[in-house]
């Protein structure tokens, strides 16, 4: 019997059903990046990404790489139709201007009022923050994907966060590998889980009170 | 007017022991590479540099660290496929790092350019990187106050250049060099290709000549990511 959670890849699709057709989206460097690959069929969101291109597409075969054309993550992108490219300071004023309608980065911690903590773990070895702190605002809707627990098994939905803050008061979804949840006025609103699972068992799992308005969807996603 | 230069040594001669310099790319996207190497070979020690990174492998900016020039790195992401030169200095206390937002950092360096000595910015509000700042409330938000940065010295890699300092650049190369042209009391250009003026059409320019001050044809620049791969070292001629 499989373990009663979703793959980071399920994780990822089951983010993909969010972002609209025509959405403006970034996708965080790492584990967001799967998002991509699962865009609904039919809908063609425009992917942005930090260092100046709207519109980029998957990697290239092995040996086509341009290496004036990468992402954030330096890895070798496409360009599809529509493409446009653009300097740091422009690129940020789409971020914090409010013009994208969806950021989705990973996390360490989520707390239930909002904060994100996903840059540093403590203070030992060289900090690196990147644009993080830039794309936790602006967006219109600042999305998480994360494991529901971390590996040692502690929550990473919790009251207040205890690593080095990414951005106050800033996430507004988190898709996590037992549920959907909201943000909504300080407090974790339980939207979907998995069917699976109980209410107790998912509590126990989370560090803070999960909220329920109305009905809990069932979190259900495809094999892949 | 030409603004060209005959070498990439000519074009780096002017920076001496505790310039501050803007270096343009993201990753190896955009990085003169022709450029910081001629530095090395110049060897102005005690700068304080500033790039979105702080170097990749035994080459560029890595390559200045391992040289022992480099003061402080103001950059938004210290780390690479391969670090080691940035980071062992830094565990070893030799090298002080000024870690900037990657969105801010662009801004500091556009304020630089614009005249605007301080603006505030959402990033970094309530986090570690705030302390010590100004932080004000417009409209029921928190604003972090940063200040402009400005550098005696911009390196920047151009596809197109003409004599009079017009540029363009290439795909997502452009990155963080329009703004370092802007914020540098002197700014120098590797080109790919130097053309007569009117050779590039004035609607598509990206940074015009005014913010350029010397130019360096280097007809075929090296990629730092390929370099990277290859394995390649670089040191003092």
């Amino acid at each position: 019997m499989s373990e009663l959670k979703l793959s980071n890849a399920q994780i990822a699709w089951r983010a993909a059903q969010d972002i609209e057709d025509g959405a403006y989206v970034n996708l965080g460097i790492g584990f967001p990046e799967m998002v991509a690959q699962y865009t609904v069929e039919g809908r063609t969101p425009v992917f942005h990404t930090e260092n100046g291109i709207l519109n980029f597409g998957p990697a290239p075969a092995p040996g086509d790489e341009d290496w004036d054309l990468i992402n954030a993550g330096k890895k070798a992108v496409t360009l599809k139709p529509g493409a446009s490219f653009f300097h740091q300071a422009d690129s940020f004023g789409i971020v914090r201007g409010g013009h994208l309608d969806v950021a989705i980065l990973g996390a360490l911690q989520v707390a239930q009022n909002g904060d994100l903590a996903n840059w540093r773990v403590g203070n030992k070895g060289v900090p690196a923050v990147g644009g993080a702190m830039d794309l936790v605002h602006g967006a219109k809707r600042v999305a998480v994907l994360t494991d529901h627990v971390a590996k040692n098994g502690a929550p990473k939905l919790v009251e207040e966060c205890s690593f080095p803050l990414t951005g106050v008061g800033c996430v507004t979804r988190v898709y996590t590998s037992l549920a959907v949840v909201d943000i909504e006025d300080g407090r974790f609103v339980l939207r979907e889980k998995l069917a699976g699972m109980s209410m107790e068992e998912l509590q126990s799992l989370t560090g803070a009170p999960l909220h329920v308005e109305g009905s809990v969807g069932e979190l259900s996603v495809p094999e892949l | 007017m030409d603004k060209r230069l005959p070498g990439l040594a000519e074009a780096v001669s002017g920076i001496k022991d505790g310039a501050t310099v803007m270096i343009g790319g993201f990753g190896g996207s955009g990085n003169p590479i022709e450029l910081v190497h001629a530095l090395i070979d110049a060897g102005p020690k005690d700068l304080t540099v500033i790039n979105n990174n702080a170097g990749n492998g035994k080459i560029g900016i890595a390559a200045m660290i391992d040289a022992g020039m480099v003061k402080k790195m103001i950059c938004s992401f210290p780390k690479s496929s391969d670090p080691r030169a940035f980071t062992d200095r830094y565990m070893a206390g030799e090298i002080e790092l000024e870690l900037v937002p990657q969105g801010t950092l662009a801004e500091r360096i556009r304020a630089g350019g614009a005249g605007i000595p301080a603006f505030y910015t959402p990033a970094s509000y309530g986090t570690e990187l705030a302390e010590g700042k100004p932080v004000a409330e417009f409209d029921g938000k928190h604003y972090v106050q940063e200040r402009w940065l400005k550098a005696d010295f911009a390196l920047v890699k151009a596809e197109l250049a003409d004599t009079h300092g017009n540029l363009t650049y290439r795909m997502a190369g452009r990155n963080f060099s329009p703004l370092m042209a802007m914020a540098a009391e002197t700014t120098i250009v590797q080109a790919t290709k130097v053309l007569e003026p009117g050779g590039i059409d004035p609607e598509q320019v990206h940074t015009p000549g005014i913010f350029v001050n010397h130019i360096v044809e280097v007809a075929e620049p090296q990629q730092e990511e390929a370099l990277i791969r290859a394995g390649a070292v670089y040191e003092r001629a």
